[in-house]
């Protein structure tokens, strides 16, 4: 299984990067981890003619504190960096949390997060992640730089809304919202695997202890992360009882949710699984914010 | 007939230099360019673990990655951990241990715990089970590996 | 005389060259001006081959040759038949039909290879293969073995009237009469699916022609050289002594690798020859999905009938044995699963029935389990039934029914897959499954922790599973042992090793016989230069044939050692002893001679020898059991089951095995621990999935799942020894024990951990979607 000749390019600085994306258009791949597109390149489902190689380019890996609370990280740092920063663990301590969830350590040694986004898989846990936590993305060309919030960034099964003459070079994560409280669940077959489906809850109480803020994404429930807003909308102003729970629950895996079937579960089974999930993932959730408070 | 780069770097402490197509994997470079062979190649996309290398100290899968990305970085190979005569503590334990059957996934266990002794240097059985996890093994069913890891650390403490 | 090696739980020889990447596996030879060798391979699973033209491949720069059925001319000949159907056996219809070399006129299963390119480099020969333009006609594709038997079906073979490829009758005494008298007769159909052997190292061959020295060397991962190398030599004209099979370092077999003449390996040395140039080819991860042989697919019709205090009275399985395109191993897995269709079990009246059918997909030889498992399956699931049924505790149930100690011999009048009545040599098999019963605390658990557990809402399950295993089969394997000059022994024997530790542990034979440490005994395997007469390494037979063969030839070198140490030392041999690599005096010990100034003195340069006598102190002897020995066994498991997510937890693993004499209980052990991982693939992770094309639809290990390491757990392994009284080792094999009870076990053990559901598990593999889609119908029944 050996990948297919390629034009090879290694530039040290975005604007070269940017200048040879425009010269190949859709003939080229970015080459970040390489986790996902190398597999696919050494099975030959994938032969780019040009690959733009960004793993020289310094000025794309940084994890930096944003003045609002949050974090700011270069599109090419690698998970392993994430994993195991303090910065992280202190303002995004859902991603710190996720972390070691992805994939295996030899994986996270070189995968990236802009690479992980960018790749769009619905299974993909920082994907449904960035989403749910209202992450932005800041995409650069030639012309000039754009910011896309997460949830408009996925546009469809392994699709973005970047051009191939784009590049995504940062990414902001907000603050936790204050009195907040988060879980991300997923059943996999083995803890390593791609979920069957996961879900990352995030809630936040108001000072009556009733839901002021919730967000529910659903990963591999989709050709995107989805999000449940019908579940959510139950939720907001209520007390987080059991009942509410469940209801929530109920709607995100009946109404919110579009997962399909294939070898390793049906459609049927995926829904099953979400609404087990959500249950158990909002009762954390709750129940941290309730002590974080 | 591709373009050749030229890929200048240190395996197992020494230097070497190159020329390679840009899709050469770094997996069949360091096994039959190179000519160490200890590196086994499994399943080329990234599962079964049995390529891993350490990029300067830190495990990878040699099968994802290029050669020519390993231009003016550090590769450590099973063959940069110890010699026949001179095992190192980590070999040895899996010797003492019965670690290994067929040995075809043990190259890239032993650069794998390598990496993860350094970074936990006392782990539970759990954490040992989880460090492999991204190591298929056929013939073993772990047990006398996650055994041999054990060993190694109780060896590397002393 | 007291064991200093056998039993003992030495350290590998063979460890330091793993360890350190020292190791020659297949892919590591590299010869100077080897090419590279790629194939096109069929993406349908049934295909008229229309027309082929491989014209821009030949052009493209760095290809040396591209090679189609048709080149191959006179030479294209499909492998030769490798197992015949029993010739004892009544009425055996049986239509041979073997894999070729490159698809000719149709192709029969995806994956089937249809040319092979040359080239001086994979990569170069992998772009080649997309320049070749290859026109198929898509057939309809046979995937369902019922469909495949009905009348309109597709045929895979199209010069025969069905899809039958083979049927076997056997029969015991009168299952019809015994159900006639039966207070419970049930009857259940059983399925089981596809798995794969997924060795860590995929298959390869390097053959290297020399026109010069008219000498073929051919580095294959094969389980089996000495038949490859007598097969070869016959196919290209040559003399067996002209072609040389090793098989190096070997990265797991599990079975696949003792399927011979491969397409690959009837192509491989073909082009060496055409082309006088070594050639390398290596499968790929996926093409081991395809081209690797697979195995475990049946469907069956069982009845059993019992008399109302659980005695079984007769067992009646009719079955249909998926064997895939074509079928070279003869009726070797269905045999097996008849044969343990009994269990351990004195079972009077057996009726059983095979259909073996022709499908589109992958051909089955054995994968470690090699059909038992299925076997195993369906008595245990049956008596759980029973059990059920009839109000009988299921360890009472069993333990009526054990064969007892006092009927050893017991013969079962069907014949094996060694085409020999099958006997149960020797065994004591209630003390291993009590054992296995107490080691995992079972009457506690279903007394106290069980209930409580229950009341805590968890949903935790205990099960056992007992079972036989037939071993060590002939039919024979020899040994040359012999005493070097230094002082070191070397031996030599036809079968491979790939990770069982043949190295030592046969080692440990020929230290324990001639007195040296078992470091200074080098074993030579898998070598057709160093020994050419055997058959090779399967049916956990290794250890106990080559094993006894290894001691037969190293008694016969004692014998000599002694003869002339005598001589020399002018010492009774009875008061001479062999340590620490000397000859000496019992009751003297400065009077003596070490075994490499014997070995010098048995081979003088000058001087007249005694007629009659060999040079050195060497012997070659073989050893063919007069039948395979059954080895017992019993495992237990304590598990949880998520009911919300079907996710599974093993708490406790038990294995009690009866393998008779251990050689090493270190390499033991790793064998249990390896085979039961396989079987917990085989039961809730492992399933390969064909659509109704035909097509795989996971070939990669993302989504071909096997268990890592936090999928196992501990594994207690306990140990009865029970001799066997077929060799003088006592031995009896322990490879594929591992493996075969697993998925009856998980059976139990779900169902005793779902217990307010009324679940009955009737197959496997099983997996969390197929338990919520099982529960789902149990609920809308």
């Amino acid at each position: 299984m050996k990948p297919a000749p390629f034009e090879y390019y290694a530039p040290t600085t975005v604007e070269e990067a940017l200048s040879h994306l425009t010269e190949h258009g859709y003939d080229a791949k970015v080459l970040a981890g390489g986790q996902s597109l190398i597999p696919m390149m050494n099975f030959r489902l994938v032969q780019p003619s040009a690959l733009v190689d960004l793993n020289n380019i310094p000025e794309l890996s940084f994890i930096r504190p944003d003045e609002n609370g949050g974090l700011r990280l270069g599109a090419m740092t690698r998970h392993h960096h994430v994993e195991i920063d303090p910065l992280v663990a202190e303002r995004a301590p859902l991603v710190h949390e996720t972390m070691p969830k992805i994939a295996y350590s030899q994986v996270r040694s070189r995968g990236t997060f802009g690479g992980s986004v960018s790749h769009a898989d619905p299974s993909a846990e920082l994907v449904s992640l960035s989403v749910a936590l209202n992450g932005r993305f800041r995409l650069q060309n030639q012309k000039g730089e754009r910011w896309v919030p997460a949830n408009e960034f996925f546009t469809g099964l392994f699709t973005t809304v970047l051009e191939p003459d784009e590049l995504l070079v940062e990414v902001a994560l907000p603050p936790m919202p204050a009195r907040s409280g988060w879980s991300l669940m997923e059943v996999a077959r083995r803890p390593h695997d791609f979920a069957l489906v996961g879900v990352v809850a995030i809630v936040s109480l108001d000072k009556n202890n009733l839901c002021q803020q919730a967000q529910m994404v659903f990963l591999s429930a989709g050709d995107v992360p989805m999000v449940a807003h019908k579940a959510i909308e139950l939720l907001k102003g209520q007390a987080p009882t059991s009942e509410a729970i469940n209801a929530s629950a109920d709607v995100a895996a009946s109404e919110d949710i579009d997962p399909g079937s294939d070898i390793h579960a049906t459609a049927e089974f995926r829904r099953h699984l979400a609404n087990v999930l959500a249950r158990r993932a909002l009762e954390q959730a709750f129940k941290r914010a309730a002590d974080n408070k | 007939m591709q373009n050749l780069f030229d890929l200048a770097l240190t395996v197992n402490g020494i230097r070497y230099e190159h020329t390679v197509e840009p899709r050469t994997l770094l997996s069949d470079f360091l096994r039959h360019d190179l000519g160490l062979t200890g590196t086994h190649v499994g399943c080329e996309h990234g599962v079964c673990g049995a390529c891993t290398v350490l990029l300067d100290g830190q495990p990878v899968r040699s099968c994802l990655l290029f050669a020519i990305q390993t231009h003016g970085h550090e590769v450590t190979t099973i063959e940069g951990l110890g010699t026949i005569d001179n095992l190192s503590p980590i070999q040895e334990a899996f010797q003492d241990a019965h670690g290994l059957q067929c040995g075809f996934c043990t190259p890239g266990i032993l650069t794998t715990v390598k990496s993860f002794l350094e970074q936990n240097p006392n782990p539970s059985e759990d954490e040992i089970r989880e460090a492999v996890s991204g190591n298929l093994c056929r013939c073993t069913g772990y047990q006398h590996i996650v055994d041999a890891v054990k060993l190694a650390a109780e060896k590397m403490r002393a | 005389m007291t064991k200093k090696f056998i039993g003992k739980r030495i350290k590998r020889n063979e460890d330091p060259q793993l360890l350190t990447g020292q190791a020659q596996f297949v892919d590591d030879v590299e010869i100077p001006g080897m090419l590279h060798a790629a194939f096109l391979r069929s993406d349908y699973a049934h295909a008229r081959l229309l027309s082929i033209d491989v014209s821009n491949a030949r052009q493209r720069p760095g290809v040396v040759a591209v090679f189609t059925a048709e080149d191959m001319g006179d030479d294209w000949q499909p492998g030769p038949p490798l197992v015949s159907p029993p010739p004892t056996a009544k009425d055996v219809i049986f239509y041979s039909r073997r894999q070729v070399p490159l698809v000719k006129d149709k192709v029969r299963h995806a994956g089937e290879a249809i040319a092979v390119v040359i080239a001086e480099s994979r990569y170069i020969a992998e772009d080649a293969v997309e320049d070749i333009l290859v026109e198929l006609e898509p057939l309809q594709a046979v995937v369902d073995l019922e469909k495949a038997m009905e009348v309109g079906s597709p045929l895979v073979h199209d010069d025969l009237e069905s899809n039958l490829a083979a049927h076997l009758f056997q029969n015991k005494g009168d299952y019809e009469e015994a159900k006639s008298k039966a207070d419970l007769v049930i009857k259940r159909r059983i399925v089981l699916d596809r798995g794969a052997a997924a060795a860590m190292e995929n298959r390869g061959i390097v053959a290297h022609w020399e026109e010069k020295s008219q000498h073929l060397t051919i580095w294959d991962t094969t389980q089996a050289p000495i038949p490859i190398r007598n097969g070869t030599a016959a196919r290209l004209g040559l003399s067996e002594h002209q072609v040389r099979v090793i098989a190096p370092f070997i990265g797991g077999g599990f079975g696949p690798k003792m399927m011979m003449f491969y397409a690959e390996e009837l192509v491989i040395p073909w082009a060496s020859k055409k082309l006088s140039r070594p050639i390398k080819w290596i499968e790929d991860r996926r093409e081991n999905f395809y081209a690797t042989t697979q195995e475990r697919g049946q469907i069956h019709d069982v009845e059993i009938a019992l008399s109302k205090d659980g005695h079984i009275l007769g067992l009646k399985d009719v079955f249909l044995h998926d064997t895939g395109a074509y079928d070279p191993y003869g009726l070797t897995i269905p045999l097996n699963t008849q044969c343990h269709a009994m269990g351990g079990y004195d079972v009077k009246n057996f009726a059983t029935e095979v259909s073996v059918v022709f499908t589109n997909k992958t051909l089955v030889t054995p994968v470690r389990g090699a059909g038992r498992p299925q076997g195993i399956f369906i008595i245990e699931r049956l008596l759980d039934i029973a059990s059920k049924e009839l109000g009988i505790d299921r360890v009472e149930i069993r333990k009526r029914n054990l064969i007892p100690l006092d009927a050893f011999p017991y013969e079962h009048k069907i014949i094996d897959q060694a085409f020999a009545p099958l006997i149960l040599d020797s065994g004591n098999y209630w003390p291993v499954m009590e054992k296995a019963l107490e080691m995992i605390g079972y009457d506690k658990f279903i007394k106290d922790e069980q209930p409580r557990l229950r009341k805590e809402g968890k949903y935790v399950g205990i099960g056992f599973a007992p079972f036989i295993e037939s071993t060590g089969v002939g039919p024979y394997e020899g040994a040359r042992v012999t005493v070097e000059a230094s002082g070191k022994i070397s031996v030599a024997t036809g079968i491979g090793t790939q990770g069982q530790g043949h190295f030592t542990s046969f080692a440990q034979i020929v230290a324990e016989q001639l007195g040296v440490e078992v470091d200074d005994v080098r074993i030579v395997t898998g070598d057709t230069t160093e020994f050419h007469w055997g058959t090779g390494t399967f049916a956990s037979r290794g250890a106990v044939v080559a094993g006894n063969a290894i001691h037969a030839a190293s008694t016969i070198v004692r014998k000599k050692i002694l003869e002339l140490a005598s001589k020399v030392l002018e010492t009774p041999v009875d008061e001479l002893e062999l340590e620490d690599g000397l000859a000496r005096v019992a009751d003297i010990p400065n009077k003596s001679i070490s075994l490499g100034e014997l070995a010098i003195l048995a081979n003088p340069l000058r001087g007249a020898v005694e007629p009659g006598t060999e040079p050195g102190l060497e012997a070659t002897a073989y050893f063919g059991p007069k039948y395979g020995a059954t080895a017992f066994g019993t495992h237990a498991m304590i598990l949880e089951v998520d009911p919300e997510t079907m996710m599974i937890k093993i708490k406790r693993y038990v294995t009690v095995e009866d393998c008779g004499t251990v050689l090493n209980p270190l390499i033991l052990e790793g064998q249990i621990h390896g085979g039961v991982s396989m079987g917990i693939g085989n039961a809730y992770y492992e399933q390969l999935h064909f659509n109704e094309n035909g097509q795989l639809l996971n070939a990669s290990f993302a989504d071909y799942l096997i268990p890592s390491a936090t999928e196992m757990p501990r594994i207690e392994v306990g140990h009865i020894e029970t001799r066997s009284s077929l060799n003088e080792l006592g031995t009896k094999g322990v490879g594929e024990a591992g493996t075969i009870p697993v998925p009856a076990l998980f059976a139990q053990a779900i169902e005793n951990a779902l217990y307010n559901q009324e679940l009955e598990i009737l197959e496997m593999p099983l997996s969390p979607n197929r338990l919520f889609e099982l529960l789902s119908e149990e609920k809308s029944r």
